[in-house]
């Protein structure tokens, strides 16, 4: 029997709603973590029981969470449910420490604070987590201040992957409203060692080499604030989406914009179209046609709800340019939430199913490729993320 | 044996309930404590002291005697009646909303 299962991260812990492949019945857990920030949640695609969390919050700071049976139990890896010979419980908080190393690491480098002086790099917190592919012990992490982190040992230790941070535009990077966050982590299926990442406001950065070294792909974008809007550097990308049966072809929601890449990143080229406004965080495609794609257009910079206080999911399925407003069973007056960047997920059942969270604590689905809407919950916390794993 | 009270979050994190009683080799000051504090509970490391810095987390305060203790050197001996275990020490999350 097939089912899914969607991670939800808010600002006051994680909840894990679950449902067979009719998509119409869920059952709700959590609060996982309570009162923690949980910036994003992701299940292993080598193995679904295997999910990571990100826990942080401006008292305590940054620890990893993991789970080895489908979310039911936890643990801080290293063991934080393991006890030691006396009884203590072992394990460690996770320790995200840029490398400086003379042997791997990059001297702590600087990037522009919002007044436009320099800063060194400060360790804030993990934004998100993109397991391996293949492997349910290697895992990813964003993190702010912009940087990408490996481990290979189920997140209980990290090391930088320092070649992104040094490579030397870094003093350019600035962070955008929500922090200088390394957001967006896209690994090749069809080639191991390409990975696609986006900072808030650096731009996109790819590397061939599994991460050891990086060069910006931002060549047609155009951002007015910046000095120069069609600088190599310092547009604040807030998401990438790819569909894996075609890694060449990449989407972005910039800032203001949503864009096209035919050739991984190499250039781009607007495919905003007939969209009410291009500003937004979210993009994704479609499981099973690569030219749908789904965006959630938000009013402005300054103005973070739907235009027209009207909730409305976009599809092209044209791969942009020409754009449907998706609207029955979502709120169509009086609607002023946000969908942040990492809040919308597809499963790959058939039909596809589309899921959205918004910080009014409402997680929406569609279980017929946004045709039709309802709400699983309606009353979360303000809702950080959101991903699907569909489970067989 | 010295008490430590820990904000809820920390505890829940640590596994624990109510105070934590340390013993501290030599003299008591914030660091011997919170040395031995880490060294019991490991997940608490970073979440209470920078991992590398070693600085007290902004959000975070020291308190004992009815005294902010949270800018005294980390290495000055705490009072007497904590040393003994007669008052606690208390870590505490400053009230910063959220």
């Amino acid at each position: 029997m097939s089912g899914v299962r969607v991670l939800v991260g808010t600002r006051k812990g994680a909840f894990i709603l679950t449902s067979d492949g009719k998509r119409e019945k869920w059952e709700v857990s959590g609060p996982h973590f309570a009162g923690w920030e949980i910036y994003h949640l992701k299940g292993s695609p080598a193995d679904p029981n295997r999910i990571y969390a990100s826990q942080s919050s401006s008292w305590s700071g940054q620890v990893i969470q993991r789970s080895s049976d489908g979310g039911k139990t936890w643990e801080a890896p290293g063991g934080g449910v393991t006890m030691t010979s006396e009884g203590f419980p072992r394990g460690e908080s996770n320790k995200f420490v840029y490398d400086t190393s003379p042997e791997t690491g990059r001297p702590l480098t600087t990037h522009q604070f919002y007044d436009g002086t320099q800063q060194p790099w400060v360790f804030k917190r993990v934004w998100h987590l993109e397991p391996s592919l293949n492997d349910p012990e290697t895992v990813y992490a964003g993190v702010e201040d912009a940087a990408v982190f490996r481990s290979s040992d189920g997140a209980h230790s990290w090391h930088e992957l320092a070649g992104l941070r040094g490579h030397g535009t870094g003093p350019k990077w600035q962070p955008g409203a929500g922090g200088m966050c390394l957001h967006t982590i896209l690994l090749d299926p069809s080639n191991p060692g390409r990975i696609y990442i986006a900072i808030s406001a650096a731009g996109a950065f790819r590397s061939d080499d599994a991460g050891n070294s990086w060069r910006p792909i931002n060549r047609g974008l155009r951002s007015q604030y910046i000095p120069d809007p069609d600088a190599e550097i310092g547009h604040c990308v807030h998401r990438i989406a790819l569909h894996r049966s075609r890694p060449n072809v990449l989407f972005m929601q910039k800032h203001w914009d949503v864009m096209r890449s035919d050739d991984a990143g190499d250039s781009w080229r607007e495919v905003s179209g007939n969209l009410p406004t291009d500003f937004g965080f979210v993009i994704d495609v479609h499981a099973h046609e690569p030219e749908t794609i789904y965006v959630v257009p938000i009013k402005s910079d300054s103005e973070h709800f739907p235009p027209e206080g009207k909730l409305r999911v976009y599809r092209s399925r044209t791969g942009g340019n020409e754009w449907e407003a998706l609207t029955r069973g979502l709120p169509q007056r009086d609607c002023y939430v946000n969908v942040l960047r990492d809040a919308m997920a597809v499963d790959s059942l058939d039909k596809c199913g589309v899921y959205f969270g918004t910080t009014g604590g409402q997680v929406y689905a569609s279980a017929d490729a946004g045709d039709n809407w309802a709400p699983i919950v309606r009353d979360l916390p303000a809702v950080l993320s959101v991903e699907v794993q569909t489970l067989t | 044996m010295i008490r430590v009270i820990l904000p809820a979050h920390l505890r829940t994190l640590a596994h624990v309930e109510g105070e934590v009683k340390l013993a501290v080799d030599g003299q008591a000051t914030q660091r011997s404590v919170l040395d031995a504090l880490e060294a019991r509970y490991p997940m608490l490391r970073g979440t209470i002291r920078d991992h590398v810095t070693q600085q007290r987390r902004p959000f975070l305060r020291f308190f004992a005697c009815e005294e902010d203790l949270s800018h005294e050197p980390p290495d000055a001996p705490l009072p007497e009646v904590v040393a003994s275990g007669a008052e606690p020490f208390l870590i505490i999350g400053a009230i910063a909303g959220g």
